[in-house]
C-alpha cells in the first residue's frame, strides 16, 4: 500500500496508530533515501564499486554538519580490513626511550579528548581541474568532505607514555590494510597538541571503513594522512619518503615540479543546494551549504548569484568550530533568468577561497590533489542546475 | 638539533607529571625481535633493505608471474598503474606519472613493492625476488643496465631520474617544536 502522493487538506493524512515494535537498533526511515556513491579516478562514471577507490558523502542531501558514520566518505587503498580488536596491537618504537605494545584494552583505558572536525580527502574537487561535467551533482564534486565527532588519546599523551625523544621530528604512522599504507607526519607543536589516536567516531566505536579499531585522527591535514587500522608508529629526525608522500600525494605544478607534504587543507566551501542536477523554480530559494578550512575558524562565507560580479554575507549557522564543516545559508529570489551560484569562504587566519582563474594560474591544472577554487553552479532559464567551471 | 637528552628528559617527565609511571601500567616493552618483524619501511639511506639480491633476468620472470596481470606486459599498465616512460612529460598537458619519469627514490620503490604488492598477497614475495622484480623495472626504465643485479649495497646509490623534482611544502620543510627547547632548571 502505497501512501497517497499529496495531501491536498488534512483529511488525506493517514490516520495515527500503533507503530512498529522497538528494536536494538533504529533503521532510516523507508521514505529516505540516502548513500553513498562509489568512484574512481576524475572523469570514470559510473563505477563498478568493485573497481572504486572511493565513495563520496552525499552533501546535497544532509543537513546541519555532522556526517552520520555510514555516510562518512571513504577512501581505501586496499580495501576495507576486518580486524579483530582482541588481535590488533599497537606497535610504537624507533626515537624513543620506551619502545612498546599496546593492545586495545590499553589504549581505551588510556585518557581521551573528543573533537568535531572534518576529514577531507586531498583529491575532492578533482573533478574539475580540467573539464566541468555538466552531469554531476555536488556529491560527485565535492562528496570527499565529511564532518564527525573523534573520540580517541592525545598524540602527546602516546609521545610522553613512550619517551619519545625531543629530537625526533617525524613519526611514520602505518595501517594494517593490504596496502600498509604509511605516512611521514611532521612532528609541529600542532600536531603534537591536536592529534589523537582515534577509537571512536560519532559516540561509537569506529566503523571498519574508517579504521576499526584505531586510526590516527590529525584534524585539518589532508585524509590520507590520516592512517586507518593503525598498528605502527615510528619515530625518526626525517621524513620516511614512503610511495605516498613521493609518488601518490604530491601535486605536480605546471612547471613539471612536484609540491611534497602540502598537508593541510586550504579554506573551501560549496553550495549544497541548489546544486548540480538540482531542478529550482522562480521565486524564493534558499541558498545552503557547508564551508571548511583547515587553518581554523570559518569566520566569513559569502554568497554569489551572478558569477561572482557581487557578494553578500551568508549567516554561519551555529557556532562555527574550528577545523570543522559550518553550515551557511542565504536567501535568494530567482527571477526566472539564467544564474550562477557561487560561494566563497574565509577563515579566521584570513585565508580567502580563490576564484578559479586565480588558482589555476598559480597551481597549474596537473596537481590532482587540493583543489579548492569557488565552484559555480549555473542556472538556466528552466532552473536547471548544472556544474561549470566558472 | 643539538639537544637528545632522552634520559634526562625521561627524569623530568617523571618528576614532572608521573607520566613514566604510568606508562608500565599502559602496553608492554617491545623486543627487538618483534620489531624486527614490522620495522618494514626502507628510507632513502637504505637503511633496514635485507640481505639477498635479485637480477634484472630473474625479475623479468617475477613480473610475468606475479605482476603483469594488472601492471600489463613489461610495465605499460593495465588495471593497475603503468610503470614505464613517461620521462619529460611531467611540465606537459598530460603528464605520465611512472617508476621512471616520477619516482624520487629507488628504495621507495623496494619499501612499496614488498609492503604493498602484488596486490592480492602482500609481502609474499622473498627479499630476492623484491630486489629483482625492483631491478626489471628499473631496467625497463633505463635506469639500470639489463644485466644488473642489485642488493642493498647497490640500491641506495641509483639516482632516480626526478630525484629533484620535488619541492616540500615551506610550512613542513623543517620541522620545529616545543620538546625540542631546553627544559628549564627549576
Amino acid at each position: 500500500m502505497a501512501a497517497p502522493a499529496a495531501a491536498d487538506t488534512l483529511a488525506e493524512v493517514p490516520p495515527r496508530g500503533p507503530g512498529a515494535p522497538l528494536s536494538a537498533t533504529s533503521e532510516r526511515s523507508g521514505y529516505v533515501h540516502l548513500g553513498r556513491i562509489p568512484e574512481s579516478t576524475p572523469g570514470r562514471r559510473p563505477v563498478d564499486p568493485g573497481e572504486a577507490i572511493n565513495s563520496k558523502t552525499p552533501l546535497g542531501q544532509l543537513v546541519g554538519t555532522i556526517t552520520p558514520a555510514d555516510l562518512h566518505y571513504e577512501r581505501s587503498h586496499a580495501g576495507v580490513p576486518d580486524i579483530d580488536p582482541a588481535l590488533h596491537r599497537l606497535l610504537v618504537h624507533g626515537m624513543a626511550t620506551r619502545e612498546r605494545v599496546f593492545t586495545m584494552d590499553d589504549i581505551r583505558a588510556m585518557p581521551t579528548t573528543s573533537r568535531i572536525a572534518f576529514l577531507e580527502c586531498t583529491g575532492n574537487g578533482w573533478e574539475n581541474w580540467k573539464t566541468a561535467p555538466p552531469d554531476v551533482t555536488v556529491q560527485n564534486t565535492h562528496g570527499l568532505v565529511s564532518t564527525s565527532e573523534w573520540t580517541g588519546v592525545p598524540l602527546a599523551y602516546v609521545l610522553d607514555l613512550v619517551g619519545a625523544d625531543p629530537a625526533a621530528t617525524w613519526m611514520l604512522a602505518e595501517g594494517g590494510d593490504g596496502a600498509a599504507v604509511a605516512r611521514s607526519i611532521p612532528l609541529t607543536d600542532e600536531i603534537i597538541a591536536e592529534g589523537m589516536l582515534a577509537h571512536g567516531q560519532n559516540g561509537e566505536p569506529l566503523r571498519p571503513a574508517h579504521g576499526f579499531p584505531l586510526r590516527l585522527f590529525l584534524p585539518g591535514l589532508e585524509g590520507n594522512l590520516n592512517i586507518k587500522w593503525l598498528r605502527r608508529l615510528k619515530f625518526g629526525d626525517r621524513p620516511f619518503m614512503t610511495r605516498w608522500e613521493t609518488a601518490r600525494y604530491t601535486q605536480l605544478q605546471a612547471d613539471g615540479s612536484a609540491r611534497q607534504f602540502q598537508l593541510r587543507q586550504e579554506v573551501n566551501s560549496v553550495i549544497t543546494a541548489p546544486s548540480g542536477m538540482m531542478q529550482i523554480r522562480p521565486g524564493f530559494n534558499r541558498v545552503t551549504g557547508l564551508a571548511w578550512s583547515g587553518h581554523g575558524r570559518i569566520t566569513r562565507v559569502e554568497v554569489s548569484t551572478d558569477g561572482a560580479r557581487t557578494w553578500r554575507d551568508a549567516a554561519i549557522a551555529g557556532p562555527a568550530l574550528p577545523k570543522a564543516q559550518a553550515r551557511f545559508q542565504a536567501d535568494w529570489v530567482w527571477d526566472g533568468t539564467p544564474a550562477r551560484l557561487v560561494s566563497r569562504a574565509t577563515d579566521e587566519k584570513g585565508n580567502l577561497q580563490p576564484d578559479r582563474a586565480r588558482f589555476i594560474a598559480q597551481t597549474g591544472t596537473n596537481a590532482l590533489f587540493h583543489y579548492n577554487a569557488q565552484q559555480t553552479w549555473a542556472v538556466d532559464a528552466e532552473g536547471r542546475v548544472r556544474n561549470v567551471l566558472a | 638539533m643539538s639537544w637528545p637528552r632522552p634520559g634526562v628528559l625521561g627524569l623530568l617527565a617523571a618528576l614532572a607529571g608521573g607520566l613514566a609511571a604510568t606508562a608500565a601500567e599502559f602496553g608492554r616493552p617491545a623486543s627487538q625481535d618483534e620489531i624486527a618483524l614490522w620495522d618494514i619501511d626502507i628510507p632513502p639511506d637504505g637503511t633496514g633493505l635485507p640481505p639477498g639480491s635479485g637480477s634484472v633476468a630473474r625479475g623479468l620472470q617475477v613480473f610475468e608471474e606475479t605482476c603483469a596481470a594488472c601492471h600489463g606486459d613489461r610495465g605499460q599498465g593495465g588495471i593497475a598503474d603503468r610503470l614505464v616512460g613517461g620521462q619529460g612529460s611531467l611540465g606537459s598537458a598530460q603528464p605520465v606519472k611512472t617508476v621512471g619519469s616520477f619516482w624520487p627514490y629507488a628504495t621507495s620503490l623496494f619499501d612499496y613493492v614488498r609492503r604493498a604488492m602484488p596486490y592480492p598477497a602482500p609481502q609474499t614475495l622473498s627479499d630476492d625476488d623484491t630486489y629483482a622484480v625492483v631491478a626489471y623495472i628499473l631496467s625497463l626504465n633505463g635506469i639500470v643496465p639489463g644485466d644488473a643485479t642489485l642488493s642493498r649495497s647497490t640500491l641506495p646509490s641509483i639516482r632516480m631520474p626526478n630525484r629533484d623534482g620535488f619541492v616540500p611544502d615551506k610550512e613542513f620543510s623543517v620541522i620545529h617544536n616545543a620538546r625540542q627547547s631546553p627544559p628549564r632548571t627549576p
